[in-house]
Order: C-alpha cells, then sequence, then structure tokens
C-alpha cells in the first residue's frame, strides 16, 4: 500500500484507472455488459452513449454507489472494492453531479465544510476564494447557495470536489444546465485539471463537446462497449452512428397508408419558458401531425421531451391560443380537458402517480381522464357502472393481466398498466394521441401489443404522435420523424429518407445536419 | 495504510424498514386498536409512578364515565364538536394539505355565530338559529381561507400559518368577550350576554343533548357521500395521493386547497358556533377545551372515514371526560387528558407506519476488502 502513493502522477500514457469485465445486472436487464476500459492520468476521457446505454451504472460502480456483480476496478494497477463514494475519495475519485447536492438554505463555504475534514472557517474560506480564482470558476465563500445562477452552483460542487484533491474526477452531463457561455468557461477549467494531471471521466451524449474537449471517448451502447476512440480520428457523424449504432435503419416496416394530408395537430411558433433551473426551455417548435399517421420524436432525454409533453397535453398552458390547433382549433391556452373534449388523448411518460393513481382502482383510473371528455362516466356523482364497463373492455381488449376484476393499479406489473393506460385512451378512439415513451419499461411482447395499437389507431384516420427514446421503436412504426434537442425540434423528415447517421446526429445536438457536415458553431449556438 | 481489514469486517445489526409491496390491509384496521392498547399500557406505567393505583386509574379514566347516564349524555355533548371539526379535517387530510388551524376557526365560527345574538338581544323567532349557524359556518369559513390564500399566493407553509391563527383568534374572543362584548350586566364576568329561548340550540328529548348531534349525523353521511361518490371526492383523494396525476386529470391544486380549507373551515364554524348556542349559552373568553386540536386526532384515529372518525370521536371525548374524573377522583393533574391524547396520536402515527413498512432485521457485514 505504501508503494501506491509513490507512483508518479501526471505520467500521460500511464493508466489510472482500469475496468476489468465489469458488469451490473438489474432482474434481466445487463445495464453494464463486461466494460473494460481504462482512464489515464491527465486525460479528459468522454463516456459518450444514449439513455439507457449503461454510463451512469458504470459511474456508479466507479463512485461506489452500486456494487458490481461482475469484474474489477484497477487503481493505478491495484484491483479496489470500492464500497463507497466516501471510499471512492479516499482513494482520490470525486464527482460533480448533474443535480446537484447543494443546501440552498447555507453559504457557499458551509456547504464545502460540510464535505471535508473539520479546518478554520478564516483558513476555509481563504482556501475556496483561492482555489476558485486560480481555477477560473470565482466563487464568495459567504454567498447563500439559494443566491446563486446554476453555473454558479456547479461551480461550488466542482470547488468542493477539487479542495479533496482528486486524481480523478467524474462529471455527469455537466454542461447540460449550463448557457453556452458558461459551458464554455467550464472546458477552460476543464483543460487546466487536464494539463495539471487530473484525469476527468466526462459524460456526454453532446458530440460538439466530445470533439471539442475529449483526449479518449468511449462510446456505450446498449450496456456494451462499443469502441474506445481517438475523437481527432473521427467525426461527429462517425461518433453518431457508432452512438446510436448501424441496426436500427435496417428494421422493416409496413408500408404507411394512404398519404397523409390532413393536418389534426398543428404545433406553430410553440415555446415555453423553463420552470426550474434543470428544466429545458422550448422555442420556437413546429410540428404538424396529420390524419393516418404516426410522428415520432426522437431524442436523448432532458432535451424537453416532458416539458414538449406538458405543452402539448396541457398541462401547461401556452402564452398565446396560436400555438397549438387540434383539427384547426386554437388550443394554447386551453387545459388539458378542453383539449381531451376536441378529441385529444394524452399518454404521459410516468405511469405510476402521473397516468395512473397506484392506490386507485382500475375502474376509478379510468375516471381520472374520462371525467372530463363530456362522456357519462361522471356529471356530479361519479357512474361506477360505466366506469368498471370501461374497465372490462379495455382489460380484455388489450390483454390487461389482472390478479381479479378491478384491482388497484400498483397491483399491475409495468408492461399491464402501460397497456390499460393506453388502452384507456384509444378506447375513446381519440383523433390525436400524444404518447410519452410508450414501452419504456415495458416488456417485449406488451411493448408490440403497444406499437399495434399505436398503428392501428392512426390508420383509423387518427393522428399519433410518440416521443420516444427508443430509436428502433421509432424506426419501427413512425412514418416520419422529427429529432427534440435542446428544446428545439427539427424539421420531420420522412422514415424511409432517414439514416442512424442522420439521426444521431441531430440527437447529439448537431443541427442542420442535412448538409451532411456537422458545424461547431450550429452546434454550439443551439 | 487507507485501509485496514478489520474495520471493514465489522459487524453491524440494524432494523430497517422495508416497504410492502401493497399496505396491509390487516394493520389498516389494527393500527387504531393497537395504539389505543399501546396508550392504556403507558397510562398503566404513568399512573403507577403518580403513585396511584393503575388500574384504579383506568377505571375512572376510561370506564366510570360510562356507568351513568348523565356522563353518557356529557359525552356525547363533547363528542359533537370533535367529530365535526374532524370530519371536516379528514377532507383536508385527504388532499394532503394540513389544517392544522381549527382551534381557530372554531372561535371565528363561534365569534361570528354571537353577533346576531350580542348586537340584537331581543331578536326572538325561528329565523335568528340559521343565521346564526349560517354567520357561524361563515366565520370559520373566512379564517379558514386566510392560511389558504397565504399558501396558494406566496407558498406560505399552511402548518404555520394555520395554527398561528389559532392563538390569535384566542386573543381576539378574549378581548370581545373582556370587552366591548361583555355583559353590562354580568358583574364584571368575562363573558357575553346569556342566549335565549330561540338564540339556543333546542334539547333533544329531555336530555343535555343538543340538535347540533343532528348536524353530526348529517356531517358522517354528507360528506361519506361525496368522497366516495362524486367527483368532488375524488378531486380530493386524487390530488392527495398523486398531485402530477391531479393535473393531468385537470384539476387544480390551488383551487383544491382553498376547497378544502373552506370546507374543515366551515366545519369548524359550526362546531363553534354550535358550542355557543348549545352547551355554552353565550361567549366566554373560552369556548373550546382544544377540540380542534383534539379533532386532528380522531381524524387520524378514524382512519379519515366518516363512521372510523364518528367511533373515534367518542374515545377522544371520553379522555376529556375521564381527566375530569380522575382529577376529582384522584387528585390527578387536569394535563392527564392532554398527555393520553399526545400519546394516543403518537401510537397512531406509529402504528400506521407499519400499514407501509414491515420491519426487518439485518446484520450487516460492511463489504468485506479484498485488497
Amino acid at each position: 500500500m505504501d508503494q501506491a502513493a509513490s507512483v508518479a502522477t501526471a505520467a500521460g500514457e500511464t493508466v489510472l484507472l482500469a475496468t476489468d469485465g465489469l458488469t451490473k445486472r438489474f432482474g434481466s436487464l445487463t445495464a453494464c455488459d463486461h466494460i473494460s476500459l481504462n482512464i489515464r492520468h491527465g486525460e479528459v476521457h468522454a463516456l459518450l452513449g444514449e439513455n439507457g446505454a449503461g454510463k451512469s451504472t458504470l459511474v456508479k460502480m466507479l463512485y461506489g454507489s452500486l456494487a458490481p456483480d461482475e469484474g474489477r476496478i484497477l487503481w493505478e494497477g491495484r484491483p479496489v472494492t470500492i464500497s463507497s463514494p466516501a471510499e471512492a475519495r479516499r482513494l482520490g475519485i470525486g464527482m460533480v453531479f448533474q443535480h446537484f447536492s447543494l443546501f440552498e438554505a447555507l453559504s457557499v463555504a458551509d456547504n464545502i465544510a460540510l464535505a471535508l475534514p473539520p479546518r478554520g472557517r478564516r483558513e476555509l474560506a481563504d482556501t475556496i476564494r483561492a482555489v476558485s480564482r486560480e481555477y477560473g470558476l470565482p466563487l464568495d465563500p459567504s454567498a447563500g447557495v439559494a443566491d446563486l445562477s446554476v453555473g454558479e452552483r456547479q461551480r461550488v460542487e466542482i470547488v468542493r470536489c477539487l479542495l479533496q484533491e482528486p486524481r480523478l474526477i467524474i462529471m455527469d452531463e455537466p454542461t447540460s444546465v449550463l448557457t453556452p457561455q458558461e459551458a464554455d468557461l467550464l472546458f477552460v477549467t476543464l483543460r487546466r485539471l487536464s494539463a495539471e494531471g487530473v484525469a476527468i471521466l466526462y459524460i456526454t451524449h453532446r458530440l460538439s463537446e466530445v470533439l471539442e474537449l475529449a483526449h479518449r471517448a468511449t462510446i456505450l451502447r446498449r450496456g456494451k462497449l462499443v469502441e474506445t476512440a481517438d475523437p481527432k480520428a473521427e467525426s461527429a457523424k462517425s461518433l453518431a452512428a457508432m452512438m446510436v449504432g448501424s441496426d436500427v435503419g435496417g428494421i422493416k416496416r409496413e408500408a404507411s397508408g394512404p398519404a397523409a394530408t390532413t393536418p389534426r395537430l398543428v404545433l406553430s411558433n410553440l415555446s415555453l419558458p423553463a420552470d426550474n433551473p434543470f428544466a429545458t426551455t422550448l422555442s420556437d417548435i413546429a410540428l404538424t401531425v396529420n390524419a393516418g399517421e404516426v410522428l415520432g420524436v426522437a431524442g436523448v432525454a432532458g432535451n424537453g421531451q416532458s416539458e414538449f409533453f406538458d405543452a402539448i397535453s396541457g398541462e401547461r398552458p401556452l402564452a398565446r391560443d396560436d400555438m397549438m390547433q387540434i383539427d384547426g382549433k386554437p388550443v394554447g391556452r386551453a387545459g388539458v380537458n378542453a383539449r381531451r373534449r376536441l378529441g385529444a388523448a394524452f399518454v404521459p411518460e410516468e405511469r405510476i402517480g402521473h397516468g395512473a393513481v397506484p392506490g386507485f382502482r382500475l375502474s376509478e383510473n379510468v375516471v381520472l381522464t374520462r371525467h372530463g371528455t363530456g362522456e357519462q362516466i361522471a356529471r356530479f356523482v361519479i357512474d361506477r357502472r360505466a366506469a368498471r364497463d370501461v374497465e372490462s373492455r379495455v382489460g380484455e381488449r388489450f390483454d390487461v393481466r389482472r390478479s381479479g376484476p378491478d384491482p388497484k393499479a400498483s397491483a399491475l406489473s409495468g408492461g399491464n398498466l402501460q397497456k390499460f393506460i393506453m388502452g384507456r385512451e384509444i378506447d375513446r378512439t381519440p383523433g390525436i394521441l400524444v404518447v410519452n415513451q410508450p414501452t419504456w419499461g415495458v416488456d417485449a411482447g406488451a411493448a408490440r401489443a403497444i406499437r399495434q395499437a399505436l398503428v392501428d389507431l392512426a390508420r383509423n384516420g387518427s393522428a399519433v404522435l410518440i416521443i420516444s427514446q427508443d430509436l428502433d421503436e421509432i424506426f419501427e412504426i413512425a412514418d416520419r420523424v422529427a429529432v427534440l434537442s435542446e428544446g428545439k425540434l427539427s424539421p420531420a423528415q420522412p422514415t424511409e429518407t432517414l439514416t442512424a447517421e442522420k439521426v444521431g446526429l441531430l440527437m447529439g445536438g448537431v443541427h442542420h445536419a442535412h448538409d451532411g457536415l456537422p458545424h461547431e458553431e450550429n452546434a454550439r449556438a443551439s | 495504510m487507507r485501509m485496514t481489514g478489520s474495520r471493514m469486517r465489522r459487524m453491524r445489526v440494524r432494523l430497517e424498514l422495508i416497504r410492502r409491496p401493497a399496505p396491509s390491509t390487516l394493520m389498516t384496521v389494527a393500527s387504531p386498536l393497537v395504539a389505543v392498547a399501546l396508550t392504556v399500557a403507558t397510562g398503566f406505567v404513568i399512573f403507577a409512578a403518580f403513585g396511584v393505583d393503575p388500574l384504579e386509574a383506568l377505571y375512572f379514566f376510561f370506564i366510570e364515565p360510562l356507568t351513568a347516564a348523565w356522563s353518557l349524555e356529557e359525552l356525547v355533548v363533547k363528542a359533537t364538536p370533535i367529530v365535526l371539526i374532524a370530519i371536516g379535517l379528514s377532507v383536508c387530510f385527504l388532499s394532503n394539505t394540513w389544517n392544522i388551524g381549527a382551534e381557530g376557526q372554531l372561535i371565528a365560527g363561534a365569534i361570528f355565530g354571537s353577533i346576531p345574538p350580542i348586537f340584537f338581544p331581543e331578536w326572538q323567532g325561528p329565523l335568528i338559529l340559521p343565521v346564526m349557524i349560517a354567520m357561524g359556518i361563515l366565520g370559520g369559513m373566512l379564517y379558514g381561507a386566510i392560511p389558504a390564500v397565504l399558501k396558494v399566493r406566496f407558498g406560505a407553509n399552511e402548518i404555520l400559518t394555520s395554527l398561528m391563527l389559532v392563538y390569535v383568534a384566542q386573543l381576539m374572543v378574549d378581548y370581545l368577550a373582556r370587552g366591548p362584548w361583555r355583559n353590562p350586566e354580568g358583574l364584571n364576568f368575562p363573558d357575553s350576554r346569556p342566549f335565549e329561548g330561540w338564540q339556543l340550540l333546542p334539547k333533544l328529548f329531555g336530555t343535555e343533548i343538543h340538535l347540533s348531534i343532528a348536524f353530526v349525523i348529517l356531517a358522517v353521511v354528507v360528506v361519506a357521500f361525496v368522497m366516495r361518490s362524486t367527483i368532488t371526492g375524488f378531486q380530493v383523494r386524487v390530488i392527495g395521493e398523486a398531485p402530477r396525476a391531479g393535473a393531468f386529470a385537470g384539476f387544480s391544486r390551488n383551487r383544491m386547497i382553498l376547497l378544502v380549507f373552506l370546507i374543515s373551515g366551515g366545519f369548524a364554524g359550526l362546531a363553534g358556533v354550535s358550542e355557543v348556542a348549545g352547551p355554552i349559552g353565550q361567549l366566554r373568553i373560552s369556548v373550546s377545551p382544544g377540540y380542534g386540536f383534539t379533532a386532528i386526532i380522531v381524524a387520524f384515529l378514524g382512519r379519515l372515514n366518516p363512521i372510523g372518525i364518528l367511533i373515534a370521536g367518542f374515545v377522544l371525548a371520553l379522555t376529556f371526560l375521564g381527566g375530569e374524573g380522575a382529577q376529582i377522583m384522584l387528585g390527578l393533574p387536569e394535563q392527564m387528558t392532554r398527555v393520553f391524547q399526545g400519546m394516543l396520536l403518537f401510537y397512531v402515527l406509529a402504528c400506521d407506519t407499519f400499514i407501509h413498512y414491515r420491519v426487518r432485521v439485518r446484520t450487516k457485514h460492511a463489504a468485506a476488502a479484498e485488497a
């Protein structure tokens, strides 16, 4: 152990941390499948991948908050067991989280003091001032965290991390909450740290950042390591293809119905400001969904999907009526039930607690979305029989496996509950159906049934809009595809004309990619 | 030497609360009963510590009040305001909104309800009582609306504001009863003029029980129906259990906060006016021995269910009566009633934990170090 301390740092080519066949399973899902990578002293190492690729699981294992099922972690060539984040910090691994762990009511110095061994307050304040200035992250130790901007809060996290003198800093999507200017400042700091021999493991899905910053990039896809690449030898295109996989375009899809031309859902100049520091601002979204088609909105989570859904469902009404039309009627400022009465139906991403109330029976969950549609289910007194009729009809038609008649929603498996929620809406034969993550966490059989139901609904004349992170799903059922990235929506294009590479570039924040070559300026400006 | 093997292999024993996949039906029913049993058991220990015979004390506390007709009537009289308030509070609590200030809304109801007989002492006839009751309900609602508006407009924590407003109301009634509304013929006692004739709730069947018991029965039936079968009750329950789903259903949380404060304030106001127009018969500096706080315990002990609340209301009314009895017969301090009520709430909440969680005893080896 004493030898460990004497290993030279900042050796450039020597390996600081390596994983050997690191594996983590959650039930039948293998989140990380025999990952072997190495991180060198002083390098900026990007970890690139879509949602669900296994990035978070991997770094949680490195930071000691998840225990691997198989494989080893080697720290300076020595196998180590990192059983807790405290253990990771003792080794010299620090982490800056995407969602900050700061006490808003306390000052900057107090927040930092909590993470460090006790020392004098005056001395600590001086150290914070010195270190933060040295790394271009100026901070006032006595400022209250509640008054800081998001970028400044991130500085507190980084400075706190630096004061622990780490040799490896893990950063989880650090720019997702920053303005472009703040991001540029961050990059200066990271390059400086790297030059001093501190290794940085940088999680992202933004291709431009990888090209700009990283010495090496490891690409994960579906829990497997695709490649560890040299960004200088790669382009945004080739990285996108690795991230998304080349197999996605090849899935056969039934030919779409008659040429769709009757617009049913029209969004124009739809903008919605973020309602909290971690939310995404939607800007200038334009989209038309026609009768008879399934339109897929692809994108990596956190690029405005839930905000987009809330805006369309009316849970967050828009500023102007003309931002959204249902069958030609402006409904931008209308609430969710007014939109339902015009024939729209919605299925949110979260089943438990959003799409359904877990402690309520299925028939009561029928009332949840169908009390305001003008049906007989509820005027003032709830018509229990009508609700139960819907419940059993949906149960039969969508093969919802229930333990008995009318169980509580919490008693259903994820897939069955999703089938029920989907069925509850499709049962109304809505003119417009908007679904966020239709088959998220659903088993293959239920997923197939749900996708079939969506296609059938569209072929019968409804307009179906799906928001999905699952590109395979989108390529399988969507007639046209648009990509949501950083709150902006790309123009919808016929699925046949798209390649995985194109979609990957759009998802990676490289806009205006129709002409092929990605443009740094475009990527940054968005 | 950054880690040492011995430290890593230390064994720890700890209790863990494991969330049950589904709430336990058995515990839902058993929890209040277990809580009552634990309260009695703890009471046993406390009485023994006071140097009185615990069995005798428990007898005076819980059995003796049930042995005479007059004290049974008294039990109904005490249970009436408690149940009325608790019914209103249950609606509020079900929506996950915390009105802790029913005591203040009760006082506001008593003050508002006293306006007609105090300003028009000569007014007699069938109209005055309904007017008083309507005023009482209105007073409770208005006073309940204050924390609701503060929460909706400014995000102020309703637990703090509603509780603090209790003390404002207590000082207000104190001022009125000692000052401007004091009975001019009352020999300087801090009471208003006594209400008379049509200004009082009639007593039923020659007992001490007032017509207000009818309000209780009506409240139980109406609230049970509204909560079970109407879209309003549905809204309350959805927002209480899953606010996001409530928004998805098109329900407004802000409107709901206002509504449940108006409902619970209205019921507390009704209880208040029923006290001054009933057992008390005038406005006094103290119109309630803490019914508004006791009702919080009753609401939880009764599972936020109207029928359960009716039963729980009588149990808590018994502690008021028993406390008085124990005070007279055994010389125990008056605060014993509060102690019992506090213990009961504590045990109910503790037992409720087991509806959703089970306890697991874990002996854990800290992850063994291989290095």
